[in-house]
């Protein structure tokens, strides 16, 4: 379960004149087990930024964040980095990997970080490779060559090497063909069918429709700009 | 290790760093360092030149005396010991055992005209082993561990290429199984290739012998791939402490931000 | 004669050499440092051996000089004459009738007894020395029993020629407790440095000194798949026909022919005066 609670953020650029600009005011918003919450509102209305600080990847203003019994707008960094581990994945749009680890390795490093035997980790790797429609013969290989699908591909199947009781899907849909789409979508429906408690962003407003159970729009959340 | 060893070990940090100072005479080394760093968590320190990263390193792998504050060690058999007291002997004996230190430039960590085979042998002669065969056999699988083939194992490091050199000198280090490693700059003046996979080795062993780390670099894409938490230097004083992706991509502090922002995206 | 003091060196510094010798037999193998005397030979040429015969020498001492267990050459010769000089002492060419023997390089074959010295010249007293180079961390490391490098030299040897090739100078460690340079001896005479005469090393050019008590407990270090072995060439003395003896190899001609003698040339002497021949000997004339 994820809940948020009246979260605000803003950034001080001090070296540029100490600017301080708010950009979330009043967040709140609840995912509970089984359920998939989609943030929406327009580019640059803070939906990343709420999905960044649910993570602990931006620091918050105020506020709680629950995620399972950590509170993360609080909790030490060593605490974040087991709940990382354990408890809260992350699919960013982006693939950010150590150049040369083989793509099944990449997929399989949230699994041995666990202490799952690598064996294991490969083997679970590899169905979720299959599933996505990697082939095989790339799998020896890095995926920082990979086309912008294939790694957004990689990306997920890391993703969902474990079964995280909360995930944060960013994008997951974007940039895929029509049948790899539907095996993402699949996914997610299996982990909301084992209890998962989802926060995702979707512009592929079908795919938002089918997965999510709410909607929350962030522009509620974005504070009057330009005082 | 089973999960209940994992969290057993986990309820005290390893190493407990609390008010460390030096000073060069009137100019600041290192200023009022505090830390806890937990088993399994790799720290990086950043910071640019003379910002007292490598003086702080210094102070607390015991090659340099800091002017004040505590390093506690979490000993094997006494529990957290202040190694400022420890004598000379222990203290040695530490960085011979839990202990290790990547130096920056391999050749201050090997010894140049000893072959790889003989200074991966070294810890282990140093403990005590007195069996030819059985140090030669560890020797072997380390320069394996470390992708260096077997029959380099009678070469010199001088006859070694510098990303091979770091290799032996990781593997030099790990072979008597240390629970920390003290590392200064341990990618620096290598090409970009063979930074990468160094990276990955050290990555993958840190993460199959649960080692420690505290990694000095100014570099902030190797601490990005290596470092969990971040520690922020400049002018000998700690200026920002995090998680490290919150550190780089949320930096709080001015000095942070123009050091991220300093930097050429690619 | 009495243009010197009694073996040549000032009474003050003989008292100093002594307390050095002192400490040294109540530290065995530790490496004192004492303050080195410029000697009438040059460096090399046993200046630290000279000063420790100079300063345990009394006149009713018999005196014996060997370089590499021959009494007969020129650095053996001139040492001897430089301490009849000097001190005027008896000397001899008889391990057993000397009471302070000086060498370079080798252990007399006869067992020594108790009441004899044996004085050695050393060039470098430090075995660490070549694997490390600061005097400051070597130090340190006999400080705290820090010995794994002196392994890595024997691991070197074994690694690069298949077995501890170090056939000279093998490191020793005195009583459990100090690893020491035995001097440029043959490993061969490594068994006898348990002897019951006193030892005293003394080093010039590094001003150092370092002793051995009778039957001090000395081991040669090695590994346990690859255990210390005492060698020797594979032969018989040609002269006298001994088997148990260090021999030299001497070249004969140029047409390749050799012969193997005993290097402790007073050892050879007495066997060949016993009856004893060897495969090119000839009877000794009495």
């Amino acid at each position: 379960m994820i809940s948020v609670e009246n979260v605000s953020k803003t950034f001080t650029l001090h070296n540029q004149g100490s600017v301080v600009i708010p950009v979330v005011e009043g967040a709140s918003l609840v995912a509970r087990p089984g359920e998939c919450v989609a943030l929406v509102g327009a580019s640059g209305s803070g939906k990343s930024t709420l999905m960044r600080m649910i993570y602990g990847n931006y620091l918050a203003a105020s506020g709680r964040i629950m995620v399972g019994d950590v509170d993360v707008a609080l909790a030490a960094p060593r605490e974040i980095l087991t709940l990382r581990r354990e408890g809260l994945g992350y699919v960013s749009q982006f693939l950010r990997v150590v150049p040369r680890v083989p793509t099944l390795d990449v997929v399989a490093e949230p699994l041995l970080a666990l202490g799952v035997a690598r064996d294991a980790a490969r083997e679970r790797a590899a169905v979720l490779l299959r599933r996505l429609n990697i082939p095989e013969r790339l799998w020896r290989l890095s995926p920082t060559t990979f086309s912008g699908g294939e790694q957004q591909r990689v990306n997920i199947a890391r993703g969902f090497a474990h079964d995280y009781p909360a995930l944060l899907l960013d994008e997951p849909t974007a940039s895929l063909d029509a049948v790899n789409r539907e095996e993402v979508l699949c996914l997610i429906e299996e982990a909301k069918a084992r209890g998962a408690a989802i926060i995702g962003i979707f512009h592929d407003v079908e795919a938002r429709d089918r997965v999510c159970d709410q909607l929350v729009d962030v522009t509620g959340f974005t504070p009057a700009r330009g005082i | 290790m089973k999960d209940t060893e994992r969290a057993a070990i986990a309820q005290r940090p390893l190493l407990r760093v609390e008010g460390v100072s030096r000073r060069y005479g009137a100019r600041i080394g290192c200023a009022e360092v505090s830390f806890d760093l937990w088993p399994g968590e790799v720290m990086g320190i950043v910071g640019e030149s003379g910002s007292g990263k490598t003086t702080l390193l210094n102070c607390l792998a015991g090659q340099l005396a800091p002017d004040a504050g505590r390093v506690m060690f979490d000993t094997r058999d006494r529990g957290m010991v202040d190694t400022l007291d420890m004598s000379e002997a222990e203290r040695r004996m530490l960085g011979r055992t839990d202990w290790a230190f990547v130096h920056q430039h391999a050749q201050d960590g090997l010894r140049m005209n000893v072959s790889a085979g003989g200074n991966v042998g070294e810890r282990l002669m140093a403990v005590g082993a007195r069996h030819y065969g059985n140090i030669r056999e560890q020797a072997i699988d380390w320069l394996d561990r470390v992708e260096i083939a077997e029959d380099r194992v009678d070469d010199r490091p001088s006859a070694f290429s510098g990303g091979m050199r770091q290799r032996l000198q990781i593997a030099r280090n790990l072979v008597t199984g240390p629970r920390l490693v003290f590392m200064d700059e341990p990618t620096g003046g290598l090409d970009v290739s063979v930074q990468a996979r160094l990276l990955d080795l050290l990555r993958g062993l840190v993460r199959e012998m649960g080692l420690s780390a505290i990694i000095v670099t100014h570099d902030l894409a190797v601490v990005r791939l290596l470092a969990d938490r971040l520690m922020v230097m400049k002018s000998g004083h700690v200026v920002e402490t995090g998680l490290t992706d919150q550190v780089l991509d949320d930096p709080q502090h001015a000095y942070t931000q123009l050091l991220v922002s300093s930097v050429l995206q690619v | 004669m009495s243009a010197y003091n009694f073996a040549y060196l000032d009474e003050q510094t003989k008292r100093m050499i002594r307390r050095a010798l002192l400490k040294g037999m109540a530290i065995p193998g530790y490496q004192v440092p004492f303050a080195s005397r410029e000697m009438p030979m040059p460096y090399g040429w046993g200046t630290g051996g000279v000063q420790v015969s100079a300063a345990v020498m009394v006149p009713e001492d018999c005196f014996k000089v060997i370089d590499q267990g021959a009494d007969d050459t020129t650095n053996a010769v001139s040492i001897r004459r430089f301490f009849q000089a000097t001190a005027g002492v008896a000397v001899t060419e008889k391990t057993a009738e000397a009471s302070v023997i000086q060498t370079r390089h080798r252990i007399p074959e006869r067992d020594l007894r108790q009441g004899q010295i044996l004085v050695y010249q050393v060039p470098i007293p430090e075995p660490l020395r070549f694997l490390e180079p600061s005097e400051v961390e070597t130090r340190k490391m006999h400080a705290l029993e820090e010995y794994g490098l002196m392994h890595v030299k024997l691991y070197e040897d074994i690694a690069r020629h298949g077995d501890i090739s170090t056939s000279y100078a093998y490191p020793v460690k005195v009583e459990g407790r100090y690893v020491m340079d035995p001097s440029p001896i043959p490993k061969f005479d490594n068994p006898k440095l348990g002897m019951a005469a006193i030892q005293l090393f003394g080093a010039g050019r590094e001003q150092r000194i370092y002793a051995l008590p009778p039957h001090t407990d000395v081991v040669s270090l090695d590994f346990e798949d690859y255990p210390f072995q005492a060698g020797k060439a594979d032969h018989d003395c040609d002269l006298c026909g001994a088997g148990s003896s260090y021999l030299d190899e001497v070249i004969t001609d140029d047409a390749g022919g050799r012969m193997f003698v005993c290097s402790d040339t007073d050892f050879c002497r007495e066997r060949r005066e016993a009856g004893h021949v060897g495969a090119l000997g000839v009877e000794a004339v009495a």
